[in-house]
């Protein structure tokens, strides 16, 4: 029995990618469950939007490697995220203004701002397509790792080693500084208390003299900013492709849900229960087993419960399982 | 003379394009008086007090405040002008805590709103108590107070009430109406509606019976209460 | 039948322009469009049912259509009996053991009273279950799978006539819809839209990675078909006859004449289906359908039970997505499951219905009509523009060779643009329900 080389090898292999997709996952989940709670509809264009922000981060960075700027050992695409994060807010606000404002001012059904979040996704797919083709792009570059496995391995003297890749710690030191900045925005300023008084009591926020359009812009922006971070270390940790950020859509939607929808504190524990269940399902955990087992007993099997290509069947049973259980989520989210 | 705080004068119309609901209805309140509507249901009391907000279309009358015209003001305007309001149902923000609460009452207000606030916090001292909890996990007579203190915290020159007592205790009630009469005391003009007319009038120095959107009977609500027509008619003998 | 002069016009402007195609493109061109026309058609029309007739939100278009296919392979494709004695028992005592699994924790929640102690017994249930099943599935799995991979690897159908398979899809489809309906209706009316996005994912991923199923991204080709094929017309004198007077090649009047056999089938079933949706719109039941859409609260108050309804008809416009999916692989002889992807199969769809007019069965119709049409046309169009733009560029250049690549995006962008328009200036569609 090895106990300390099944934890580093089950650090190594799962929880490590976990934290980091649960962080990006809560990223995408915080954007959604945010314009969830103010503007009431479901964003299906929110993956794709994602999508969008992480080319127009990955075309600034070109230019940032072609002008020969770098930050030392970290990835160069954080110098270009404020590019992104500008590109997306102006995008988003004009289809604010193109597209849901006139819905908005004629009190249209939920659905039609969920069809019509539909088109914007259709058109946002192209766009992303048309400067990104559908192919993976890569654009990771500084220092790969944090520390590699044999460098663990000569530190720790363990026959199992472990890596932290660049992408990975800044993926999760990013998602924690923004939850933190976040939370201090919602419940410290003005602003984002006036966004919390219109999620909760629209009607009582125009009597307070809230200014519901400016509620409105503000939402958009932080929608930006969250979905051009999550989209920039999605695409650090596991590549560039415009479809895997669809495919997001589902594991986003599953946490806002499991979290209960209009809850940030729910969008992110969501994100991480999600994410892990998905890594931990869809894990081989014969490796761990081993060194947990008593000599003789090892599988013999790769004691993986579902395949990889199954993850998204996870999310699903999360999400049938919150639907059917508990609809509110699990911090009480808007009555159903 | 000279004009009331606050008037709506010869109000006629309803919701939208809909029935007129209101037919020459006039509400007032003096400063720092207690003005009451009371009526059977459907006599269209809250819809007075809405017309008086600015929340329905009038097609006749005008509503003036401190002498201005304020007919054509939208809520919104009517309460940067000093009105305060609290609907009798969604009136607190339930997950913001009560602190919070009182904080977007004042969003309007750009200048240092802690004085108000500690006032209100005088008014209802379990509210300074809850102030770091959400306003939505109150009993019902809390939630009323801290929509009372939203209201106030614009320093409103009237602060008008629909139904503030509706399914609370008798006790309650009572500890509310004093808390009314204490607000009045600092020179706020009170209008409220309410459903427990005795009790109401009995606080009220002006009282307004409304039936089928007219005014019935005007006058002091003690000359109300003794008025034997109204007892038989409205408070059940 | 309720069609105006101006509907018919509509129809009749959409008609000129595909005899147009067959005349300055090509024949060919105008029956693939036909086709794709009648089938994408069918999948609106069963769409419209959903969101038209009773406002439900079906994101999972793709999964139905692709679930239809399914039913093309299991019904037509010969089984293969290498196969079957290698795993056929383990896989059938499999998918029973899984299927008993899930009774017997249904079972668990339903008889025991909440407690901790059904908690832990349910994860027992489902944890042994799971363990058991997949200690009987996987091998036989692996040994299906194993079976001459390169031709089958798969148990292959029941060998039965293809056009059975049509009403099997249907069946299929509407199975699946039941399970997500059952879940998901009654709940916010967005959960709907997100619980059908999660199953047509898990659709294509089933039916990309189980091998032993249909062959996943190996594809199940030459499949029977309800038409003779183009090659097996040519050598008729009848056919040879026909080209001739009509000046055409011999390849492709039979690949018109291949394609028309095609194009009646599906004017048939269309016909049907339009006629009994009609009916069904016009009957007490369509107008409670449409009255529980347009006032879900008051409905309800009137004592209709509202979840049950929508589920009825979720899993009727479900079924019927999944009939057109298995005349789809059935016209093309194939099923590719790497090629079913969700912008195609269900957001087009969606732009057909409400292009067309939803609520307006006839509107599903033409809409599909005219979006497949775009769709098919438009890319060659924008190639055609990017070359316009492109044409003062050195012919080497990078960025010329990109926008000339990235011209087959811009439909995606076009169709996105036609929806958002639709919405916003005319949200009742080219032939508004009436």
């Amino acid at each position: 029995m090895e106990p300390l080389n099944a934890l580093v090898s089950v650090t190594n292999f799962m929880l490590i990618p976990a934290f980091a997709y649960g962080s990006q996952l809560a990223l995408g989940a915080l954007g959604i469950t945010l314009i969830f709670s103010i503007l009431r509809f479901a964003h299906f264009a929110h993956g794709d939007t994602m999508a969008l922000g992480t080319a127009a981060v990955i075309g600034g960075t070109f230019f940032l490697q072609a002008q020969g700027v770098s930050i030392g050992g970290l990835p160069t695409a954080l110098l270009a995220i404020p590019f992104g994060i500008l590109v997306m807010v102006l995008y988003l606000l004009a289809a604010d203004r193109l597209v849901y404002k006139y819905f908005r001012k004629v009190k249209a059904k939920p659905l039609t701002f969920v069809m019509a979040s539909l088109g914007v996704m259709f058109v946002t797919n192209g766009i992303t397509r048309l400067f990104m083709g559908v192919s993976e792009t890569r654009f990771e570059d500084g220092q790969r790792f944090i520390f590699t496995i044999r460098e663990f391995r000569e530190w720790s003297g363990l026959a199992e080693g472990m890596a932290l890749r660049t992408a990975q710690a800044t993926t999760i030191v990013t998602a924690l500084i923004v939850m933190v900045v976040l939370f201090w925005f919602l419940n410290r300023t003005r602003a984002g208390k006036s966004m919390r008084a219109y999620s909760d009591n629209e009607d009582l926020a125009l009597l307070s003299g809230i200014n519901p359009e400016r509620v409105v812009v503000i939402t958009w922006t932080i929608t930006a900013i969250l979905l051009v971070l999550a989209g920039t270390l999605y695409g650090l940790d596991k590549g560039f492709r415009p479809f895997n950020y669809f495919q997001l859509l589902l594991p986003m939607f599953a946490a806002a849900i499991l979290g209960g929808l209009g809850s940030p504190l729910g969008a992110i524990v969501g994100a991480y229960v999600v994410a892990f269940a998905e890594m931990g399902i869809t894990f081989a955990w014969r490796r761990v087993l081993t060194y947990l087992m008593p000599e003789g007993m090892e599988p013999s099997t790769m004691m993986q419960l579902l395949p990889v290509d199954y993850k998204f069947a996870v999310t699903f049973a999360i999400l049938v399982l919150v639907l059917l259980f508990r609809p509110t989520g699990i911090f009480k989210g808007k009555v159903i | 003379m000279s004009d009331p705080v606050l008037i709506g004068e010869n109000m006629t119309g309803g919701y939208g394009n809909g029935p007129d609901i209101l037919h020459d209805c006039t509400i007032a309140v003096e400063k720092g008086e207690i003005a009451v509507i009371v009526g059977p249901n459907g006599a269209g009391k809250s819809t007075a007090m809405k017309a008086v907000f600015g929340m329905l279309n009038l097609r006749q009358g005008a509503v003036r405040l401190k002498g201005n015209d304020i007919t054509r003001l939208t809520p919104q305007a009517r309460v940067r002008e000093g009105m305060g309001f609290v609907p009798q149902t969604g009136n607190i923000f339930p997950s913001m805590t009560v602190e919070e609460n009182l904080e977007m009452g004042a969003f309007i207000r750009d200048d240092d709103t802690r004085e108000t606030m500690a006032q209100i916090y005088e008014l209802f001292p379990i509210l300074r108590d809850k102030r770091r909890q959400a306003a939505g996990e109150l009993s019902g007579g809390q939630r009323q107070q801290v929509a009372v203190g939203r209201a106030l915290m614009t320093q409103p020159t009237v602060l008008m009430l629909d139904e503030p007592t509706a399914g609370v205790s008798p006790i309650v009630m009572d500890e509310l109406f004093d808390r009314i009469i204490e607000i009045a005391r600092t020179g706020i003009s009170i209008l409220m509606v309410e459903q427990n007319a005795r009790q109401a009038l009995g606080i009220a120095d002006k009282g307004y019976v409304m039936v089928q959107g007219e005014n019935r009977y005007t006058d002091t609500g003690a000359a109300l209460l003794a008025d034997p027509e109204v007892r038989k008619s409205f408070l059940g003998g | 039948m309720s069609l105006t002069a101006r509907d018919l016009g509509l129809f009749a402007i959409m008609g000129a322009v595909l005899a147009m195609v067959a005349m300055f493109q090509s024949p060919q061109l105008a029956i693939t469009i036909l086709n794709m026309s009648l089938i994408s058609a069918i999948m609106a029309l069963g769409v419209n049912m959903q969101w038209g007739y009773a406002g439900l939100f079906n994101v999972g278009i793709m999964g139905f259509t692709a679930v239809g296919g399914l039913a093309v392979v299991l019904i037509a494709q010969p089984p293969v009996p290498e196969a079957w004695a290698a795993g056929g028992l383990g896989i059938l005592l499999g998918l029973m053991l899984g299927v008993a699994t899930i009774l017997a924790a249904v079972i668990v929640y339903k008889r025991m009273p909440p407690s901790k102690l059904r908690g832990f017994t349910l994860f027992a249930v489902v944890t042994v279950g799971f363990l058991i099943t997949s200690y009987v599935f996987g091998p036989a799995k692996q040994a299906v799978q194993a079976v001459n991979p390169a031709a089958t690897g798969y148990l292959g159908g029941a060998n039965l006539p293809v056009i059975l398979s049509w009403p099997v899809g249907a069946v299929f489809a509407a199975g699946v819809a039941w399970l997500v309906g059952k879940v998901s209706l009654g709940l916010r009316s967005d959960y709907l839209a997100i619980a059908t996005l999660g199953i047509s994912e898990i659709v294509i991923a089933v039916l990309k990675h189980e091998r032993w199923l249909a062959r996943g991204v190996n594809n199940v080709t030459g499949i029977d078909r309800p038409v003779p094929r183009p090659v097996e017309l040519q050598p008729l004198p009848w056919v040879q006859s026909l080209a001739d007077s009509l000046g055409w090649s011999l390849s492709q009047t039979a690949s018109v004449i291949s394609g028309l056999g095609y194009s009646v089938l599906f004017l048939i079933v269309l016909g049907i289906l339009i006629w009994l949706a009609e009916r069904a719109l016009n009957s007490p039941w369509g107008r409670m359908m449409r009255a529980i859409r347009d006032n879900e609260v008051s409905a309800r108050a009137m004592g209709k039970d509202v979840t049950r309804r929508h589920l009825n008809i979720f899993v009727l416009g479900s079924a019927v997505c999944g009939l057109a999916g298995a005349m789809m692989v059935s016209m093309d002889g194939q099923l590719t499951p790497g090629s079913y992807e969700p912008l195609r199969f269900t957001f087009l769809i969606w732009v057909m219905v409400i292009v067309g007019g939803s609520g307006n069965n006839w509107g599903s119709v033409l809409g599909a009509f005219v979006i497949w049409f775009l769709w098919v046309q438009v890319e060659p169009a924008g190639r055609w523009v990017m070359e316009m733009i492109t044409s003062n560029m050195d012919v080497g250049s990078a960025l010329r060779r990109h926008l000339l690549d990235s011209a087959a995006y811009m439909r995606l962008t076009t169709m996105g643009i036609a929806l958002l328009l639709m919405l916003r200036f005319a949200p009742r569609g080219l032939i508004p329900e009436r």
